[in-house]
């Protein structure tokens, strides 16, 4: 077994400096009744090439983005990875790192979190960030809930543009406290009246942008009307390189702003493991769930990097800390940005106008398809259109010619009938002008 | 940074005995915003299509502010920094309570296939059969370990799969029209534990310990009522010490109306010796980063299905995986028919997509690797290696509880009365003899708390160094209790100042701060 370096001898002779006569001996606080359990049905210990060629059998019977093209989104975006980013987050001396509890010897880990933490900071257009949530829905959970603290009001309200798995996410974490969610129908055409809704038992609003259907939105006058009813506003954002060509929420008043962060982050890999940013102002710091890198000086005065205000965690302050959090999202924290320091101001705004450009081409492409219409006048890298016919349909149709089409918002909503015709379609730099001619082709074949 | 200090000056220091700060292999490195040189980018990108853009006047004004470096200079840098942490691929990292053991590379050439990375969470079912056949295999190996009849494998760490566990812990009796107020957790547990109680609604109660380090099972009598909803107990516990009266507890805790969650941090010494069936427990989450090897990455990303029994597996979360003529699907609506079929009340859902999948199949690919009769051995030598600290170092420690232990030796500060040495102190003298230290001050229940745990992927020459040094530390305290003072003195950084860092907290790089 190759993991195991005890050999037999050393178990013996381990156990006779113990004084035990056997491995069993040191179980025998283990109750009679749950001992000697055997465990049945799983096969003994393999080589790596016979792990390898099972799971390698499991891996190609998936179509994967390669084989496509692919034009999906919903949060989670196919960019390309950078061959040093796998590189350098596959170094032992950060993969196999714990979390930094003794900073003297994880000055590695703590450095790259304060660059993370600028990085997110400047991206959102906001004061300060956090070392990183679980992904983006619990990091919009933990917004709300923050929210609520800061307030000590109860009500949320859940824009119907937010991605609704953040939104769900957010509903099962206040269902068992004071707090409730007031969450809004779906709204493909970005017309919901949240301004009406907003009164002096607003914790805060949670919106996206661009929202789940691809709107881009000026948030200013929502802000301004939290501000005056003494209510947060809490943006999440769909895809974080959308802020290296858009406004930032923080410019445009927003109080907690979470993104997931796979996308520039990691492969999709079926939607996990991701990384939740959490950005706020610098009032509500001592309110923020998560772990925080702070800068400070060691005995000889050099600058280094610590964990801090740890106060607010569970682990000092137990029943009453702002979070559960413990582990959160650290390797995949680098991966994010190592990509952002990759692609510097050049390359993120470079690479959100490629994206956003390649987007354009697509939506005027597929407008001219009869049937189709393109929901969002002003939107990113994605969009909804309304097709002639029910999405999930036109999906499946266009998996079987190899084309990963887009995702029907049928999949989000079963219930709602008037969502059966729209699909969420997503656009990136990893679409050529061919692979978008090829789809709209295929597209206008099958409806 | 210090105003009046330039970066420069930052890494030097008041000691150094060279230009630069830098001392041979430990080089010093500033902050990528210190690098900047604008315009740079370690990105070719193509030419974007020639259209006009529809950003609705929403086009960003201000630029972001990132700094600009090639590639060759970020690769630099991160390898740089990458050489000031220690981690379980450096040397021996005895954290109790967090398991490090190795983390086999062939898991991460496993994640990276094309046919797991590259695939989208909301692909057509049809495309992704693959990865639900391998969800669906991972919850057949955790239900056949710990022969309990559901998993839910959503949530996204230890702490998330507490949440999980007691959430359904609630729907449970929320479903029964039952509304309980209290949740018993015992003072040696986790601060996850009572941290997550709270956010699920209830108040928390501390159960005392017996002088043997375990619960006193008389004051969790008195305690129950049918005001509890649940007792939320470590086991093995955080003392290192198996729950010997853990069936009594269930069969005590389930004689109220309540229910047991087992907090699963320490799974690791009884993964195939024990079913978890048998203990009567109602839930346990799993660890897959810490047991089953996936990388803690510094930090995470975790992963941490959470076993659960008959009564609670109804309410499990969203999404889950079912099985239907030969083909997989995801279950991903209350309204789902298969729902109602099975009688199925879900809570929720926990997070966004389908679980931590990249680090399923790193467990997958562990377990499979391990098989039925390595995951067992492994539980024997983490448990082997343990018993081995404790002997050989119980003359020169204060060890709190008597042997056997399992997977850890827990060990308090009374060895170090009168030294002037503290258990802090202790710790960093043996990072400079090139060991992470033990977990220190935890659990609450002892004073000064060293929590050692080795685990099964340690050598005996590896622990005979260690414990060769750490018996030279406890005699050297009793006379040198300065040099304990000075400890690390050979990091890259020696003690930082946690008071300042707090005091005034600094938590980005801004431009105004420079010098």
């Amino acid at each position: 077994m190759r993991y195991l370096p005890l050999t037999d001898a050393d178990r013996q002779a381990m156990l006779q400096v113990i004084g035990a006569e056997s491995v069993d001996a040191l179980f025998k606080d283990v109750p009679e009744a749950a001992r000697g359990a055997e465990i049945v049905g799983l096969p003994p210990h393999q080589s790596e090439m016979a792990v390898e060629s099972t799971l390698g059998r499991l891996a190609r019977k998936n179509m994967t983005q390669a084989d496509g093209p692919s034009f999906l989104g919903c949060g989670a975006y196919r960019h390309h990875w950078p061959a040093s980013l796998d590189y350098l987050i596959q170094r032992g001396e950060f993969l196999t790192a714990y979390t930094p509890y003794q900073p003297e010897i994880a000055q590695g880990t703590l450095q790259y979190l304060f660059e993370f933490q600028t990085q997110v900071a400047l991206m959102t257009g906001m004061p300060v960030a956090n070392a990183s949530m679980y992904d983006g829905a619990t990091a919009c959970a933990e917004a709300a809930a923050m929210a609520v603290r800061v307030t000590r009001r109860k009500k949320v309200i859940l824009s119907g543009g937010l991605h609704p798995q953040f939104a769900s996410t957010t509903e099962t974490f206040l269902k068992f406290t004071d707090a409730f969610c007031e969450t809004l129908a779906p709204d493909p055409l970005c017309l919901e009246d949240l301004l009406g809704r907003i009164d002096t038992e607003t914790a805060c609003v949670v919106v996206q942008n661009p929202d789940f259907f691809g709107h881009l939105q000026d948030l200013s006058t929502l802000a301004y009307a939290c501000h005056e009813h003494g209510a947060l506003l809490v943006v999440a954002v769909a895809e974080p390189l959308s802020l290296g060509l858009v406004t930032p929420p923080g410019e445009m008043g927003a109080d907690i702003v979470v993104t997931e962060g796979q996308s520039l982050a990691t492969p999709t890999g079926f939607g996990g493991p991701g990384v939740g940013l959490f950005a706020t102002r610098d009032k509500f710091v001592r309110q923020m769930p998560g772990r925080l890198c702070g800068e400070t000086v060691d005995e000889d005065g050099r600058r280094g990097f610590v964990l801090t205000l740890s106060t607010r965690e569970q682990h000092i302050r137990r029943e009453k800390a702002t979070s559960n959090i413990c582990t959160n999202s650290g390797l995949i924290a680098l991966a994010f940005t190592i990509h952002m320091t990759l692609l510097g101001e050049a390359g993120f705004t470079g690479l959100a106008e490629l994206n956003h450009k390649t987007a354009v081409l697509l939506a005027e492409k597929m407008a001219q398809v009869k049937g189709v219409k393109v929901l969002p006048r002003a939107f990113f890298n994605e969009f909804a259109v309304r097709l002639p016919k029910p999405a999930a349909e036109v999906v499946d149709a266009l998996a079987a010619r190899g084309i990963l089409a887009g995702v029907p918002a049928s999949r989000f909503w079963p219930e709602y009938e008037e969502l059966a015709e729209v699909m969420i379609v997503a656009a990136t730099e990893m679409n050529s002008e061919a692979d978008i001619d090829a789809y709209v082709a295929a597209l206008a074949e099958v409806l | 940074m210090p105003e009046g200090l330039t970066a420069m000056d930052a890494m030097q220091g008041a000691n150094s005995s060279t230009v630069t700060g830098n001392r041979g292999l430990v080089v010093e490195e500033p902050l990528i915003f210190e690098m900047d040189s604008p315009g740079k980018t370690a990105v070719d990108l193509p030419p974007a299509p020639n259209v006009d853009d529809r950003l609705g006047g929403l086009r960003r004004k201000a630029a972001v502010g990132l700094p600009g470096l090639s590639e060759p200079e970020v690769v630099r840098h991160y390898t740089r920094l990458s050489q000031k942490n220690y981690g379980i691929d450096t040397g021996f990292f005895p954290l109790g309570s967090c398991t490090m053991k190795h983390n086999p590379r062939l898991n991460e050439k496993l994640a990276r296939l094309p046919g797991f990375a590259d695939i989208h969470p909301f692909q057509p079912e049809q495309t992704v059969q693959g990865a639900l056949e391998l969800m669906h295999e991972l919850a057949r190996w955790l239900k056949a370990m710990t022969g309990m009849p559901a998993v839910a494998l959503s949530p996204a760490a230890g702490a998330h799969g507490e949440l999980c566990g007691m959430l359904a812990i609630r729907q449970a009796h929320e479903h029964k029209g039952d509304a309980r107020k209290v949740v018993l957790v015992p003072e040696s547990a986790h601060g996850t534990n009572p941290a997550t109680a709270a956010l699920v609604g209830y108040t928390v109660k501390s159960i005392p310990a017996t002088d043997d380090g375990r619960v006193d099972l008389d004051a969790l009598k008195a305690a129950l009522g049918p005001d509890v909803a649940a007792f939320m107990v470590t086991n093995p516990n955080t003392c290192g010490l198996f729950e010997r009266d853990i069936i009594a507890i269930s069969q005590a805790v389930h004689d109220v109306g309540a229910y047991v969650y087992m907090d699963g941090a320490n799974y690791n010494a009884i993964m195939g010796r024990v079913k978890i069936a048998d203990l009567g427990v109602d839930a346990m989450h799993i660890n897959l980063h810490k047991t089953f090897s996936t990388p803690h990455g510094g930090g995470g990303p975790g992963s941490g299905p959470t076993v659960l029994s008959d009564a609670l597996a109804p309410f499990a979360p969203l999404p889950f995986v079912v099985e239907e003529n030969g083909a997989f699907r995801l279950v991903e609506h209350v309204k789902d028919p298969a729902c109602a079929a099975a009688g199925k009340h879900p809570f929720g859902r926990m997070k966004g997509y389908h679980g931590q999948f990249g680090v399923f199949v790193r467990a997958l690919g562990y377990m499979m690797s391990m098989g039925r009769d390595g995951l067992k051995q492994a539980s024997d030598d983490a448990v082997l290696n343990a018993n081995y600290l404790y002997a050989r170092l119980s003359d020169v420690l204060t060890p709190s509880f008597p042997a056997p232990v399992m997977h850890e030796a827990l060990f308090d500060d009374r060895f170090l009365k009168d030294t002037g040495v503290s258990t802090l102190d202790f710790a960093k003298a043996l990072i400079d003899e090139g060991f992470h230290p033990m977990t220190m001050y935890f659990p609450l229940v002892v004073h000064g708390a060293l929590l050692m745990e080795p685990t099964e992927t340690e050598s005996r020459q590896t622990l005979d160094v260690f414990i060769t040094a750490v018996r030279h530390l406890a005699e050297k305290a009793k006379s040198d209790a300065d040099s304990f003072k000075q400890a690390p003195r050979l990091t890259p950084r020696r003690r930082l100042d946690e008071t300042l860092a707090a005091r005034k907290p600094v938590l980005r790089w801004s431009p105004q701060t420079e010098g």
